[in-house]
């Protein structure tokens, strides 16, 4: 168990990275951590990059997470995943969302978009503790692919759970009462399933 | 109850809780949340002024009422405020008058990084500054007590970490319920109730402008008298922060003593975990006996503070040594990390605490630019101001984007409502070429007015675009004076654009729908012909606006017809991808239209030189 764990999440605008980060600080209150969250919005909402720190702990300072002191990595893109790698604790947690989203320096330009093995390879070199979640898949058979954020998290709380990084109090339960408090009525039985689903990637 | 908040959100609990009855803003990063937020909450009135300087007037004429009022920023908004923000100062108020200013180190969306504490000591106008949620809360309160114990504005200074980090706050009940339970007090016991204010709250009585010329109306006879009060008045609120309980000293080891302020306390305490700390919540006037006492409590004194400094050099001026900007950058924003390798280089940590970054080679990344999103309706205008060559002087909004390839079509852009102007002074100053200024709605009404005007009066050639989406975008849809409604979601007048730029004497004045380039173009050729000014407007509701999503049709590419010319790529759509596919005779990649980007509007249709890319199906 660690006394301060710090996360660091990175998407695109759009992915739902900061309802995820919203759960995050809300599960980590609830577990009786003292929780802080920081984002930048603005610019980043037209499709640009996106990050999130979240950090649990008995007494948090900073909102911000250091570079080199993350102990939990929650990549929703790919390319992403690899832009803020250097950002990671050795040997930090990881769940990996093997989603693509090209940029228009892609689509039109003339940049290349990095491929899974390199992916993979480099994720290696910072951390054995990865795992690669299709979270867009996953959700998409469970009926929307728009629930993949939640599929995400489910593989987080396992991942932490398995680590035995966190407070006991941190059960799946204790994770689903935020989430189910997020989202519409009518999703929430999707959201249960997207959240057991990610857990079972772990 | 405790509830995590955003610092905005903090602020806007703070404001109501305080009894603020009204608040008036412009939207801008990263402060536009504070009246969003303010505005859900009962009994209060908020509103969306054209501009900042009209949103701390508007804040002055409240609190010269009775009532205590708001205008909220960010950092570059008190530029366009300070005028007012200066007069303010001199006359004081009748109830509290609370300024927020929202700085944003590192930029992460602004032109510039300016310390906005400087406003502060220009003004003689005490500043706060809180360092989580539960302090923005606090002192938003305290902002108050102080306007109204010291008749002054008080500059509620947050940075971006501030306003857009989420931390635990105690939540209060408002100063306005407080006093409805007590509905049968005299007004001396409502004045009680609220802390040591003026009337303060919407039940008040007085609904009379006060008849005060002497401290009102700042004509030089009364502006003399009243600068010595204002010097007087910053000394005595110097004097009551040496006992402020938001100016603490933390105990610790004598060896290192820390001056700090903001979001930067958390990363001292964080990286320092055993020096003795000042704690400043207000950051000007300082108090010089406490920070006297405090240096000679400890061997070395340095200052961990944000962009300028501000500290720093006022407890330089005390003549008490430290150190501050030698240790740490005035550039960009701090972080643990940022924090603790200067101090490590400056030999104030050991260096053991070093931490190793994981140092690998990633590789190259494609870069992901904030770009126009798809089905935007500024991005046709932009591909033919590329295509025309002009010079085109840009403005801040959504549409600055038409500066990134491949639309490449903006050369200038400064600040909210410049590009007007700096077309016709390059046109003044003799530009062999013909000059188009672009500009939004919301900016157009900001500050584009009177520089229009400008153009008019002093008879230039400059094209103008008003790009018209119907909407205040790049902030996140914030209503506006040409959208029909208000912040509190009433039906408002829509303020016509065409008439209002035929008003100022323009005579040649189109709208165009935003999707028909071949309009745009030919409007513009004929424009640029001309040697007097012109305004093409440019009109069609954002496509993310939830009425425009209904519209939304996607196209597709027909494989048969695409040659790969590439010229659908021009365009920058982020919904237009290369296909897989080859065309056969140039061996160049096929497009394909994203069905789940695509919005429908039609402009790579146009744009295309082979009808390879189909129209919506007609209505």
């Amino acid at each position: 168990m660690k006394d301060t764990i710090n996360f660091l999440l990175a998407g695109v605008g759009g992915q739902g990275t900061i309802l995820a980060a919203d759960v995050l600080v809300n599960v980590g209150m609830a577990a009786g951590y003292q929780a802080k969250q920081a984002e930048v919005h603005g610019m980043s909402q037209r499709g640009g990059s996106v990050t999130s720190f979240v950090r649990w702990g008995k007494i948090v300072y900073s909102p911000l997470v250091g570079a080199g002191e993350v102990d939990v990595y929650l990549a929703f893109e790919k390319a992403e995943a690899l832009r803020n790698l250097n950002q990671l604790r050795a040997g930090a947690l990881a769940v990996i969302n093997l989603q693509a989203i090209e940029p228009i320096t892609v689509t039109s330009g003339g940049q290349s978009y990095p491929d899974d093995d390199r992916l993979r390879a480099k994720i290696a070199e910072v951390t054995d503790k990865a795992v690669y979640v299709d979270g867009e898949c996953i959700a998409g058979e469970l009926g929307n692919s728009r629930a993949a954020n939640v599929v995400l998290l489910g593989a987080l709380s396992a991942l932490i759970e398995a680590a035995g990084l966190a407070r006991p109090e941190l059960t799946p339960e204790a994770w689903l009462k935020v989430i189910e408090g997020r989202v519409p009525a009518k999703y929430v039985e999707l959201n249960r399933k997207a959240f057991q689903a990610g857990r079972e990637t772990v | 109850m405790i509830r995590l908040l955003s610092g905005n959100e903090a602020v806007a609990r703070g404001a109501w809780e305080a009894g603020v009855a009204v608040a008036s803003a412009y939207p801008g990063t990263p402060s536009t949340e504070i009246l969003e937020e303010f505005a859900r909450f009962p009994n209060v009135y908020a509103e969306w002024a054209t501009n900042e300087k009209v949103a701390v007037d508007v804040a002055v004429g409240a609190a010269y009422m009775g009532r205590r009022a708001l205008a909220t920023m960010k950092h570059v908004g008190l530029n366009v405020a300070a005028d007012s923000f200066m007069y303010a100062s001199m006359t004081g108020i009748e109830a509290g008058l609370v300024i927020v200013t929202a700085d944003d180190p590192a930029m992460h969306s602004s032109q510039n990084e300016q310390d906005n504490r400087m406003f502060a000591k220009f003004g003689r106008v005490p500043c706060l500054e809180p360092s989580d949620s539960q302090e923005a809360k606090d002192l938003t309160i305290a902002a108050f007590e102080l306007s109204e114990r010291f008749d002054t504005p008080v500059l509620l200074r947050l940075t971006t970490r501030v306003c857009h980090s989420t931390s635990a706050v105690e939540l209060g009940e408002s100063a306005n319920q407080r006093i409805s339970k007590s509905a049968n007090d005299e007004s001396a016991n409502v004045r009680m109730a609220v802390g040591q204010s003026a009337i303060c709250n919407l039940q008040s009585t007085i609904r009379t402008f006060p008849r005060n010329p002497a401290k009102y109306v700042m004509v030089p006879s009364n502006a003399v008298k009243r600068h010595p009060v204002i010097e007087v008045r910053i000394r005595a609120v110097a004097e009551f922060a040496e006992t402020y309980p938001f100016n603490r000293i933390e105990p610790g080891d004598r060896g290192l003593g820390i001056i700090t302020a903001g979001v930067a306390y958390q990363y001292a305490k964080e990286v320092f975990s055993n020096a003795a700390v000042l704690k400043l919540g207000m950051t000007w006037p300082l108090p010089e006996k406490l920070i006297r006492n405090f240096a000679a409590s400890v061997d070395r004194l340095i200052v961990i503070e944000e962009l300028d400094p501000f500290i720093e050099e006022a407890v330089k001026l005390m003549g008490i040594p430290c150190e501050g900007k030698s240790i740490f950058s005035l550039i960009g924003e701090f972080d643990p990390r940022v924090v603790r390798e200067s101090a490590i280089k400056a030999g104030l940590l050991p260096a053991a605490l070093h931490v190793t970054l994981p140092a690998v080679d990633v590789g190259p990344l494609p870069g992901r630019p904030p770009v126009l999103c798809a089905g935007c309706p500024h991005r046709g205008a932009f591909y033919i101001l590329n295509k025309l060559k002009v010079p085109v002087n840009g403005d801040i909004g959504c549409y600055t984007l038409g500066l990134i390839p491949p639309l490449s079509a903006i050369h200038s852009c400064g600040c909210m409502g410049a590009g007007i102007a700096v077309a016709h002074g390059a046109v003044k100053a003799g530009s062999s070429e013909r000059h188009v200024a672009v500009i939004g709605d919301s900016t157009f009404f900001h500050t584009g007015l009177p520089a229009l005007a400008n153009v008019v009066y002093n008879q230039s050639n400059v094209v103008t675009i008003i790009m018209d989406n119907r909407v205040t975008g790049m902030t996140g849809h914030q209503e506006n004076p040409g959208t029909g409604h208000t912040l509190m979601g009433k039906t408002a007048p829509r303020i016509e654009l065409e008439p209002l730029v035929r008003a100022l004497g323009v005579k040649h004045v189109k709208t165009v729908p935003a999707f028909h380039v071949d309009e745009i173009e030919k409007t513009l050729k004929e424009y640029l012909k001309l040697d007097e000014p012109a305004v093409l407007i440019t009109e069609e509701p954002c496509a993310l606006l939830p009425e425009a999503r209904k519209r939304w049709v996607p196209l597709v590419v027909l494989a048969d017809k695409c040659n790969g010319c590439t010229l659908c790529f021009r365009i920058g759509c982020p919904a237009i991808l290369k296909s897989d596919e080859l065309d056969e005779k140039t061996q160049r990649p096929k497009a394909l239209i994203d069905a789940s980007l695509c919005t429908g509007c039609e402009v790579c249709a146009q744009v295309c030189p082979r009808d390879a890319i189909s129209f919506r199906p007609a209505a």
